[in-house]
């Protein structure tokens, strides 16, 4: 194989810029860019650890966190990244409320479109309705989590906590388990992960399974024992509590004992293996506490903290060269 | 059995004489260059010899330049909204999409507000149609009280005020045990039970399930949910003898299920709509609200399937199922968005494409829009007959145009064809010989 065939193939080269306005998703993201966005991370990561956390890439930027759902960790780590480059970030829970009122999404998009933001972090319970509302504005639009379909900022700062520890993503082996039916963490990083030349397992009970699963390209496990063999990655899934009493498994002991993630589990994967979670965890019911908290194994607190890099790289990536239209005149 | 309705607007003894026609009369077979000659609102002759000898004085004089007659087309499944609705539409812009897409006589589900499950609210339907004077207005009543499914309704009054056919429009009947008691109960009338098949604790999705619904991270219906309802009340028709129409036949399973039961001689009819056998769930694409209809857009198995079974018979009809949507229902995540679609504008060029595709003969295709549908409701309609009443539909099978939304007369929009080149248009549209459309 030839070289520039290898550079395809993996990693690609990086793109100068982020040729996208918004980001919807992981879907549709060449190699390249997201290799441009890992390195942007990387060099946040960075400022984000100096006494002095501030830039000014964002001065007069205006960020609008437009959350339909309840999220307290996206949502800061999005304010924090916004403020840390120097943008004015304004946190818009739009509860119930505003529905009972009769207002619809795209009539909220209209609204805020017309105090000129610069980008909206949207989360919306329902899938696609983050795309949706990107139809309607003219700032960029980053998708925070839409429904069971993506949350593509997770799935970058996933891949930044991996890249970091493992040096590469290309040719890891992944698995993903939990609840993937409602997971829009999974959807995002079944593709990234693929993207960026990793394998990727699935493994779950079949209820928390779409359909058509190993169709995203992934390999299927009901068993976490031979799921997990082999496996240099173990991303576990949060698993909502009103799934668990008998509506889609039958109850926590009993998901524990087959799905949650315990040392005895752990023990078929690489001795090194990584372990990741989303947050927030549900200790004892999709992972044991001490796995969990274990020191050389869990990476889950640093997952946190490249969350804010990955984001502030998102909104370095979206803003540039973008400016002039908003812009304040004569500057 | 069925009563028409409105009663039409009477134009005397007018005499028209439509010349230089293609006739195309599925019920007879006839598919030849003749003439139609119709007197007030009837047929009073037809055939390929007439006119040889010129058109008789004081005859007006329609020449169709060798385009095809045939009856108008009788549309067994549309939502009207009227009453209660009418943001979405009414009698009156139903009425006009109809009479456009070369429809003369439709019938109207029971999921209105009220409900028709009440002959006052069938006599109210017939009166509006009576005013509106656009297609004509048959209605199905409902199966069952409020459409709640459980206490069965007034069915012999509701016959005998109208009603051809028993519902519960948009909803199945779910419970078996109704089911049953509806489809035994309307045998008394001799009464037609159609269903929309679809087990309601399979179907809390929004759209197909497969990898379609997986990657957009949408909810799906698997295509068993059809099957289980088919397959179930197919054995209380053969436990009742009763008369039994599946609607929308949208997967391949319920395909076989009924060409099975047609097999063994039970009273079973189907009718599917076009964006079963012209769309699949491909058409959701990146969550397009236009594209969410109830049964759901199916992968291609199932769509070819559909094909087949229109080719080979099992299917008996296809109907619009125009189910029109105002903006506020559509413009909302595809979850949240309302199902349906319109479809009495586009219901004859999308059939058209079977013919255009080699699938089925014209007078075929004709048949499963005008004559296949009016005998399993028992409607006077659907023929080229004389002494039957003049509704027809001059067309030119091959005419191109482009599906838009500027051009859609219903007061909806919501088609989930928007920008498709078909081909087959409505020339001119005549009801009890009165011409209500003309392109």
């Amino acid at each position: 194989m030839s070289a520039a065939l290898t550079a395809i193939s993996s990693a690609g080269p990086a793109p100068l810029r982020f040729p996208h306005r918004h980001l919807l998703g992981i879907e549709g993201l060449s190699a390249g860019e997201i290799t441009f966005l890992l390195d942007l991370a990387d060099s946040y990561v960075q400022q984000n650890r100096e006494a002095d956390k501030k830039s000014t890439i964002l001065r007069g930027r205006t960020i609008i966190n437009l959350f339909f759902e309840n999220s307290t960790r996206t949502r800061t780590s999005f304010e924090l990244a916004g403020k840390r480059l120097g943008g004015d970030v304004i946190n818009m829970s739009v509860s119930t409320s505003s529905i009972k009122k009769g207002e619809t999404l795209i009539d909220t998009a209209m609204t805020l479109n017309a105090m000129h933001p610069d980008v909206l972090v949207v989360r919306h319970p329902d899938s696609g309705a983050v795309a949706l509302l990107s139809q309607k504005v003219n700032c960029s639009v980053i998708n925070g989590g839409d429904g069971s379909h993506e949350h593509p900022t997770q799935a970058l700062l996933d891949a930044l906590t991996i890249r970091r520890r493992r040096g590469k993503l290309d040719g890891l082996l992944v698995a993903i388990c939990g609840d993937i039916l409602h997971s829009r963490v999974a959807r995002s990083n079944i593709q990234l992960m693929q993207i960026m030349g990793a394998r990727v397992r699935l493994i779950a009970p079949p209820t928390l399974l779409p359909a058509c699963a190993e169709r995203l390209g992934a390999e299927v496990f009901h068993d976490m024992r031979k799921g997990l063999a082999g496996c240099d990655i173990v991303m576990m899934l949060r698993l909502q509590t009103e799934r668990m009493q008998g509506s889609f498994v039958p109850s926590i002991r009993e998901y524990f004992r087959f799905f949650g993630l315990d040392y005895e589990k752990l023990s078929v994967a690489k001795p090194d293996a990584l372990i990741m979670h989303p947050g927030p965890m549900n200790r004892g019911v999709e992972i044991d506490s001490e796995v969990a908290d274990d020191i050389d194994r869990s990476v889950i607190r640093e997952q946190v903290e490249m969350g804010v890099a990955v984001r502030m790289a998102v909104l370095d990536a979206l803003t540039r060269d973008r400016g002039q239209r908003n812009a304040p005149p004569g500057k | 059995m069925a009563t028409r309705l409105d009663a039409g607007g009477a134009n005397g003894h007018a005499r028209v004489a439509y010349v230089n026609a293609r006739l195309i009369d599925p019920a007879s077979g006839l598919d030849a260059a003749g003439g139609v000659l119709t007197e007030g609102e009837t047929i009073a002759d037809l055939g390929p010899g007439l006119f040889r000898s010129g058109v008789p004085p004081g005859v007006e004089r329609v020449d169709c330049k060798g385009m095809c007659l045939a009856p108008g087309i009788v549309d067994m499944r549309v939502q009207l909204r009227e009453p209660g609705e009418e943001h979405k539409e009414t009698i009156a812009t139903g009425g006009a999409a109809a009479v456009a897409g070369g429809v003369t006589s439709m019938v109207c589900l029971p999921n209105t507000e009220p409900v028709i499950d009440d002959v006052a609210v069938v006599e109210f339907i017939a009166r509006r149609a009576r005013e509106v004077k656009r297609a004509k207005v048959y209605a199905y009543a409902a199966a069952t009280r409020g459409l709640k499914g459980r206490d069965i309704t007034e069915m012999g009054l509701l016959t005998e005020a109208g009603a051809v056919g028993f519902t519960d429009g948009v909803r199945a009947i779910a419970d078996a045990g109704v089911m049953r008691r509806a489809l035994s109960y309307a045998t008394t009338f001799g009464a037609l039970i159609v269903q929309h098949p679809e087990e309601p604790a399979l179907a809390g999705g929004a759209m197909n399930e497969g990898e379609v619904a997986t990657r957009l991270g949408l909810g799906g219906i698997p295509p068993a949910a059809e099957a289980i309802i088919v397959g179930r009340d197919l054995r209380l028709v053969e436990l009742t003898g009763g008369r039994y129409h599946v609607a929308h036949v949208s997967t391949a399973e319920t395909v076989e299920l009924v060409r099975r039961a047609k097999a063994r001689g039970l009273a079973v009819t189907c009718d599917t709509a076009p964006p079963y056998f012209a769309l699949n769930e491909i058409a959701v694409g990146d969550y397009r609200s236009f594209a969410k209809l109830s049964p759901p857009l199916r992968g291609e198995e199932d769509r070819q399937a559909v094909v087949a079974g229109l080719v080979d018979g099992t299917i008996d009809a296809i109907a619009s199922d125009h189910a029109p949507q105002d903006q506020d229902s559509k413009r909302l995540p595809f979850v949240q968005a309302e199902f349906g679609g319109i479809g009495l504008e586009t219901l004859l060029a999308l059939s058209l494409e079977l013919y255009h595709n080699r699938k089925l003969g014209l007078i075929d295709v004709m048949r499963r829009l005008t004559d296949a549908p009016a005998r399993i409701l028992g409607l006077k309609a659907g023929r080229l007959m004389k002494g039957a009443a003049a509704d027809l539909v001059l067309f030119d099978p091959d005419r191109p145009w482009v599906v838009e939304e500027r051009a859609i007369r219903s007061k909806s929009k919501n088609t989930p064809f928007e920008r498709r080149p078909v081909q087959g248009m409505a020339l001119r549209t005549v009801i009890d010989g009165r011409t209500v459309f003309q392109a």
